[in-house]
């Protein structure tokens, strides 16, 4: 940090003058940008009093919403996390051909917009897709379902485990599990006891974000769901609908839950930065 | 050094000039001088696939992260190719360049840009501060940066509309300036201020930690300015890591839907956004139409990754 424990001040350091208007400047950027739409949706969620918005956010459609949002990222989390797991161990415990153009396909849902990732789902599961006419002879839902929902998720959050444990298990290297491996420790046990405990807290902050994003994702669950109220409708959707309707209240009453799903995650986030300071920063997210 | 590397990795490229230096064990029966007769070391090959390896494991590990990938992404994402090549190219071209195609990829590109500019100023100065400065409630401005990636995109949307309307608290200022913010391609632009910010912070951040301070200090004795050391030496360090970070914040904000639709207005060929012409041809059921639109969207994105990379491993020639 180059900080000086003089009072004078030292060859980088900025006159004190300069650091007041920066960190001013930055204070005001990020109020304007960030803090304000926070405040603003509680705010907004409060307007007729607390009673209204916690009877908005309890009505059926809504409770409906966010029993949808839960199931979905507790599947769309885990799976992404074992397939996290699977990725890193193959990419960054062995050598083999092509291992970067495989980092770039596994990181390739970030680049896609969220829309076409719905559209893509939708031209193979729709009734015109792939597969559409097979699944409506068997009366199979995927498209307008909690499936294509569910898929849709996958999608959009499959890079975030595998991209936070791939470098985190590159750096730590083979060694510990060659050692292991030769004293006699199977593969599984050896990933158990030597591998796991090295990297579960990258897992963790992996598995945090893909939370974050799994339960706030609107685009491409938005292309899939068909806005089927109380049926297909993720939290993030019921606000869309809500508001559509003029009802601001609720929108804002749904927003404001997952707005505080956001600050426990960046809560969650930040104590896990400051307990295990190696998490973060390998890669600029 | 007095064993001949045998590891399949070491002896081809180290062969031919290094043979000299070389020590022979004892059950090697060749010498110095019968060193050119050795058995050409091709013969020790590399694998063509995978070296071995002491850590089991990595044909089931592989075989799912390729079947996963695959199935769930690969073989979709072709699924958007395949159905835009169901027309001629001409035809192809004729809805991928039409008018109003062409004024939402003008609206997504161009605002993703001057938000990603905007982002690429803010954003330096924030990873600046962030990593130079000690201030009050500095944990928390860090944390807070990184709210656009746990706030989901449309409650960001809704809470953006309200405050930037004609008449919510941010938009009751600008309306007397003549400036129409909420339901107008500015709206598109704030909304992709706030989705992109993140993107240039945190890729900026660690280059700048990581900035040894001795070549600061070596332009500063060398009687540099403070603002000619910033500009000449802190600056051009940071070039990489900036524009990768921009190009994230541009590739994000090109796809980005949740935020911007609330803010925009959606006028054709005003304020609507490409992934919501996308939506507009869906629910027409233009699968055609729509999966033409995401193919122009999908290259770009190929684009952004491969200029993402080449901007990385440029990079790391300089570590």
């Amino acid at each position: 940090m180059g900080a000086a424990s003089s009072k004078a001040r030292g060859a980088t350091d900025d006159p004190a003058w300069a650091k007041i208007l920066l960190i001013g400047a930055v204070f005001v950027f990020l109020a304007l940008v960030l803090i304000l739409p926070l405040v603003a949706v509680f705010a907004e969620a409060l307007r007729k009093g607390l009673d209204a918005a916690i009877l908005a956010a309890r009505q059926p459609d809504a409770l409906a919403a966010v029993k949808l949002t839960l199931l979905t990222a507790a599947i769309a989390v885990p799976f992404n996390a074992v397939f996290g797991l699977c990725a890193a161990w193959a990419i960054a415990k062995h050598d083999f051909r092509g291992k970067a153009l495989l980092i770039t396909l596994i990181d390739l849902p970030f680049s896609v917009s969220p829309v076409v990732a719905g559209l893509i789902y939708v031209l193979i599961f729709g009734l015109q897709g792939w597969f559409g006419e097979w699944l409506l002879d068997n009366d199979i839902r995927i498209i307008f379902a909690v499936p294509g929902i569910v898929l849709a998720t996958v999608f959009v959050t499959f890079p975030f485990v595998a991209r936070e444990l791939i470098p985190l298990m590159q750096e730590q290297g083979t060694s510990e599990e060659e050692a292991a491996i030769s004293m006699g420790a199977s593969g599984l046990y050896t990933f158990w006891r030597v591998t796991a405990p090295n990297v579960r807290w990258g897992l963790l902050y992996g598995v945090l974000l893909c939370n974050a994003r799994a339960m706030g994702e609107f685009g491409a669950v938005s292309v899939v769901s068909g806005h089927i109220r109380g049926l297909t409708n993720t939290m993030p959707l019921h606000v869309e609908i809500l508001y559509n309707e003029y009802d601001f209240v609720g929108a804002f009453a749904v927003a404001a839950l997952l707005c505080l799903l956001a600050v426990v995650t960046l809560v969650l986030k930040t104590a896990l930065e400051i307990a295990q300071p190696d998490v973060r920063g390998r890669r600029g997210h | 050094m007095s064993v001949i590397p045998l590891g399949d990795r070491d002896v081809a490229p180290l062969a031919p000039r290094c043979w000299r230096f070389w020590t022979l064990d004892d059950d090697q029966t060749m010498t110095a001088d019968t060193a050119d007769q050795r058995p050409p070391v091709q013969t020790v090959r590399k694998p063509f696939f995978r070296k071995r390896s002491a850590i089991p494991g990595f044909g089931l590990t592989m075989g799912v992260t390729l079947t996963i990938l695959s199935l769930l992404v690969l073989i979709p994402l072709s699924a958007v190719v395949l159905k835009a090549a169901q027309q001629s190219p001409a035809e192809f071209w004729a809805v991928a360049t039409s008018e109003r195609a062409m004024a939402a990829y003008r609206l997504s590109f161009g605002a993703a840009f001057v938000a990603a500019a905007i982002n690429g100023v803010f954003g330096v100065l924030t990873a600046w501060v962030l990593v130079r400065y000690e201030f009050p409630l500095k944990t928390l401005v860090n944390a807070l940066v990184d709210l656009p990636f746990a706030l989901p995109t449309a409650v960001a949307g809704i809470a953006l509309a309200t405050l930037y309307a004609p008449t919510g608290w941010v938009g009751q200022f600008l309306t007397p300036l003549g400036i129409k913010a909420a339901y107008n391609p500015v709206g598109v632009v704030i909304a992709l201020i706030f989705i992109g910010l993140p993107f240039v912070v945190r890729t900026v951040e660690p280059v700048l930690r990581d900035a040894a301070a001795d070549v600061e200090e070596a332009a500063a004795s060398l009687g540099a300015s403070r603002i000619q050391t910033i500009a000449r030496i802190i600056l051009p360090a940071l070039g990489p890591a900036w524009l990768t970070g921009f190009a994230m914040a541009f590739a994000r904000g090109v796809g980005e839907y949740g935020s911007v639709i609330f803010i925009a207005g959606n006028m054709p060929y005003r304020s609507e956004i490409a992934p919501l012409l996308i939506i507009i041809q869906l629910e027409q059921f233009e699968y055609t139409r729509a999966a033409t639109i995401a193919v122009v969207m999908l290259a770009v994105s190929f684009l952004m990754l491969l200029i993402i990379n080449a901007i990385q491993a440029w990079a790391r020639r300089f570590d």
